[in-house]
């Protein structure tokens, strides 16, 4: 027995972790084609940019841990092939891996613009080269007014530098948030100097630096080349499993059934990595377990943490919580008179809270959600 | 990974909800959270990995080191009203516990859950 995994992300070291801990003790094989141990991506836009955190520092663990946990990891190797019928990962060094189980947590690769001199953020060694230029540029633009657009426009203008920013809809964050959270990020990034563009056209601005954020596409083609079903990433079941019942996917590569989005979906989150790898180990180590986590996200810009907690596509209804000019706030959303979602600003305490009553099924109503007095904690006891 | 030279360390112990004593020598820097999750000592889950974003890196700090920390910020308050096991006046999220030489010789105790 052996279990194979391609992908040394937040996905892929969480899967071999989580097969170490349900007490799973064959050979366990990461492989990752970044020349380093296992790290995590949220620092690289927010606290490194920002001189405030090593590099170093994002590194998962360290190298005397995969000793410990008797856990190989092949870095700066790339799995190239798949060949099913032998079980059998080809690298491109040549080397072969075979594998009782398979696990792509391949995860996906930022979408790049058509023009040249465009900087992009995703791995160590961009953020490396882009905390280098931002020293080096005078005025910065950013195309796309996503999470990583606007952490890094936040990061830049902290350090001081002129930032503009370039969205191509009519407000900021637009496939993650509502309206009113929209244009109370568009007022922080304004009073603290940075220039928001909205329903800006897609054309390169000038500027001594260009970052862009538009958005990520899943890595399927090893899948694909395998015969996998690929859709809007790799297709698996709720059990993470692929159509080949040896082989599973998780994290930002999987299209998986989700009970929170009511369809089947992509998240692009490391909570979605973290859980996604449990539920798979766990499947792996003979257990049935159906993926059916809360979803949650965060993004840290200037001194507003915003997390959300749920999907909140397909709204009908929404409340406010708070005073959004207090900067403390949160919007509950609601479709067909039930709780989908909750985007906190500052309000770290009801991030929690909003989690447990979406993780039981809560029932609240527009009203008592807007109602300050309206004891939500209470409400996660009944539940 | 190449080691240039020793970095400096502060001795940290972890103590379980059912007893058991941890103790690790955590590089300045480095936070409580990280000390327990980087030598594999149970009891702390860091769910987002250290970004006080999840509140399951729960700690109860011996109350003599109190003094020693620095102030919670507004987020970690709020977290700490919402963790799984009850706040205590000591509780502290480990996230957010730099290690510094002051620290040596810390004494944590970890709850009984963090999710």
């Amino acid at each position: 027995m052996s279990v194979v995994i391609v992908g040394a992300g937040q996905a892929g070291f969480q899967t071999a972790l989580s097969l170490r801990s349900a007490g799973y003790a064959e050979p366990v094989t990461i492989v990752g084609d970044e020349p380093h141990l296992p790290y995590q991506r949220p620092p690289l836009s927010k606290g490194f940019l920002l001189g405030k955190q090593a590099i170093e520092s994002a590194v998962l663990r360290p190298e005397s841990f995969y000793a410990a946990q008797r856990i190989e990891v092949l870095a700066g190797d790339r799995a190239v092939a798949i060949d099913r019928v032998s079980r059998r990962v080809i690298l491109s060094s040549g080397a072969h891996c075979d594998y009782q189980k398979l696990v792509l947590a391949t995860g996906a690769s930022v979408r790049r613009l058509p023009h040249q001199g465009i900087v992009y953020l995703r791995t160590r060694e961009d953020a490396i080269e882009l905390k280098q230029r931002i020293e080096n540029a005078g005025t910065i633009a950013v195309v796309g007014g996503g999470f990583i657009g606007l952490e890094v426009a936040a990061a830049a203008r902290a350090l001081d530098r002129e930032v503009r920013v370039y969205e191509m809809q009519n407000r900021l964050m637009p496939r993650s948030v509502s309206p009113v959270v929209s244009e109370f990020f568009r007022e922080v990034h304004a009073s603290h100097g940075v220039e928001i563009c909205l329903s800006a056209p897609a054309l390169a601005p000038q500027a001594d630096l260009i970052v862009a954020g538009i958005g990520v596409v899943p890595n399927v083609e090893l899948a694909r080349e395998a015969g996998l079903p690929v859709g809007n990433g790799i297709v698996v079941d709720e059990h993470l499993r692929t159509a080949d019942e040896n082989i599973f996917a998780v994290g930002d590569c999987a299209e998986h059934p989700n009970p929170f989005a009511g369809a089947r979906t992509r998240l692009e989150s490391v909570q979605n990595a973290v859980d996604q790898a449990k539920v798979a180990a766990a499947n792996i180590a003979g257990r049935s377990e159906a993926y059916r986590a809360v979803p949650w996200f965060w993004t840290d810009q200037f001194d507003v943490k915003l997390q959300m907690a749920g999907l909140s596509g397909g709204a009908d209804d929404e409340a406010v919580r708070g005073d959004p000019q207090a900067r403390k706030f949160s919007v509950f959303y609601f479709r067909n008179g039930r709780l989908i979602a909750v985007d906190s600003i500052n309000r770290a305490g009801e991030h929690l809270i909003a989690r447990k009553l979406l993780a039981a099924g809560a029932r609240l109503a527009p009203e008592q959600a807007a109602d300050e007095s309206f004891d939500l904690k209470a409400l996660t006891a009944q539940e | 990974m190449p080691l240039f030279g020793k970095k400096e360390t502060a001795s940290i112990t972890y103590i379980s909800h059912s007893g058991v004593v941890s103790r690790a020598d955590v590089p300045i820097g480095d936070s409580v959270m990280e000390g327990a999750i980087k030598n594999n000592i149970d009891g702390i889950v860091a769910e987002c990995g250290g970004n006080c974003q999840c509140g399951t890196c729960h700690v109860y700090v011996e109350p003599q080191f109190l003094g020693r920390l620095k102030p919670i910020q507004e987020d970690e308050n709020e977290m700490l009203n919402t963790t799984a096991c009850p706040r205590q006046p000591n509780s502290r999220l480990g996230c957010q516990i730099e290690v510094t030489k002051a620290l040596d010789g810390l004494v944590v105790h970890t709850p009984l859950t963090q999710v």
